[in-house]
């Protein structure tokens, strides 16, 4: 294996192996909270700093986890930095943290936070660690805030709660769509946004796993 | 990177010391931040009280929220009886202190609501409730009282704002409620929630209210308009939840004892 840079664990996540456009993990979470541009940041803010602190603390204790024990460990070590983010965030940001209620506390079964745990972290150094685990946040961030930059506006005629195109049940013009507003409407953008990202970047298509076919004999006529 | 021998007595101490470690870390932060976290539920609760009786100055900071909120006198009221009760009667110090939707899961402070008779949804009630008051001198301006009930997908918790008649609607907000984003999701609507202002709650006779909420809109022409609020569009079953909890709790299995007691001066 080449030898990897800072810089490399830090961008590549964004576009080259974007977690969501990628490897399609985490989408639980940007289905739920991307309804609202402020509510996305701070969840991406705190998907971030549990990544890149677990990666930290993971790498900083590799050698010693047994084997045997390894993912409770890394739970522990996931699980104890949400409850803190969830903590910090009831205490500093109250409004935004009700909205995002449960999913805060979800971050735990956030699959890119155990991926990096497991995949980067029990073989790296902290220090690159924790830039993975900034770079796979940012991948995840620019996602949903993709994701909510459309479903907000769309939805709510609304960016950051400032209305820019004023609803029609506030006297305005604009008639929101609601579908925008609830949850399947984020499969349809991130659909879009993977089909984007793989038209832009052929080398991210994956193989077909298997080819149709021919038919062999005629069916129903 | 040297592999460390695994034996169980490793293993048992590594998954110790971890637990330990991180257990720590989870109680400092816990202990740490508990004041800034009751300060802020606190403060939401003090929000939703004045934004239902509008009372709510746009943009306005914590301390006018305080300043503004002390006003208001807290009490606790027996629903039964229409009666205040001391905040020892339900072990606390501080009638603030007080929940009551603990208390309604809780089999010694809450009574089961026939079914026949619950028309919010909620099965138990709390027997005694937290009202906010604004008195000016000895005269009670407003009365801020807490409702909660049932609509499509969650239990809806608000604030019902009353005149100082008892019977005039000055505003009502949900506060907490899970209904679908755009069509009950509405009920946090300004626009919406305005047209509650000025309803009456009952009729002349003073006892069953009165609310409905009707298709097609509320104008000058509609019969009995007093009580009539216009019901949100695509949501049928969140509009009805909405006037059944305001129904049921303004009704004789909620406040309207207190309500009476309270009209007549003698609480």
């Amino acid at each position: 294996m080449s030898e990897i840079t800072a810089k490399q664990v830090l961008f590549e996540p964004i576009f080259n192996n974007n977690p969501i456009g990628l490897q399609i993990l985490g989408i639980c979470s940007a289905l739920a909270v991307t309804t609202s541009m402020n509510v996305t940041i701070v969840m991406c803010l705190s998907v971030t700093a549990v990544t890149a602190f677990s990666n930290l603390a993971v790498s900083l204790v590799r050698a010693q986890i047994p084997n045997s024990i390894r993912i409770i460990a890394q739970m522990t070590i996931i699980a104890s930095l949400v409850i803190v983010v969830d903590q910090l965030l009831k205490a500093y940001a109250y409004e935004v943290s009700k909205q995002l209620s449960v999913f805060v506390g979800l971050i735990i079964t956030n699959c890119i936070v155990m991926g990096r745990a497991e995949g980067f972290a029990m073989k790296n150094g902290p220090w690159l660690s924790f830039l993975d685990g900034i770079g796979n946040g940012l991948g995840y961030s620019v996602m949903l805030l993709f994701v909510a930059f459309f479903r907000e506006l769309l939805g709510a005629g609304s960016l950051f709660g400032v209305t820019l195109m004023v609803p029609v049940s506030q006297g305005g013009w604009y008639v929101p769509n609601g579908l925008l507003l609830l949850p399947p409407s984020a499969f349809f953008i991130i659909g879009l946004a993977i089909w984007a990202l793989r038209a832009w970047k052929p080398e991210q298509v994956e193989e077909a796993d298997f080819k149709m076919s021919r038919h062999t004999h005629k069916e129903a006529f | 990177m040297a592999k460390v021998k695994e034996t169980v007595s490793r293993t048992l101490m590594v998954a110790l010391v971890l637990s330990i470690v991180f257990s720590v870390i989870v109680s400092t932060a816990a202990v740490l931040l508990r004041p800034a976290q009751i300060k802020n539920q606190n403060l939401d609760i003090k929000t939703n009280i004045l934004a239902a009786s509008g009372m709510l100055p746009e943009a306005a900071s914590a301390e006018q929220i305080e300043d503004i909120f002390t006003r208001f006198d807290v009490r606790l009221v027996d629903l039964d009886s229409g009666a205040f009760v001391e905040p020892e009667a339900v072990n606390v110090q501080d009638p603030m202190k007080y929940d009551m939707y603990k208390a309604a899961s809780n089999p010694d402070m809450s009574t089961k609501i026939p079914p026949k008779e619950d028309l919010a949804g909620i099965k138990r009630r709390p027997n005694v409730a937290k009202v906010y008051l604004l008195r000016e001198g000895d005269e009670v301006k407003r009365v801020v009282l807490p409702v909660h009930g049932y609509g499509l997908w969650s239990t809806l918790y608000g604030f019902v704002s009353l005149e100082g008649d008892l019977n005039t609607i000055e505003g009502l907000g949900f506060y907490a409620h899970a209904e679908t984003p755009g069509l009950g999701g509405e009920v946090d609507n300004p626009r919406w929630k305005s047209q509650w202002v000025g309803k009456q709650l009952y009729d002349e006779n003073k006892t069953e209210p009165q609310i409905r909420l009707v298709k097609g809109g509320v104008d000058a022409n509609t019969a009995n308009k007093q009580h009539k609020v216009d019901a949100l569009s695509g949501a049928t079953l969140t509009s009805r939840g909405v006037e059944h909890l305001v129904n049921y709790w303004m009704g004789d299995r909620g406040y309207a004892a207190f309500l009476k007691k309270l009209r007549e001066g003698e609480v």
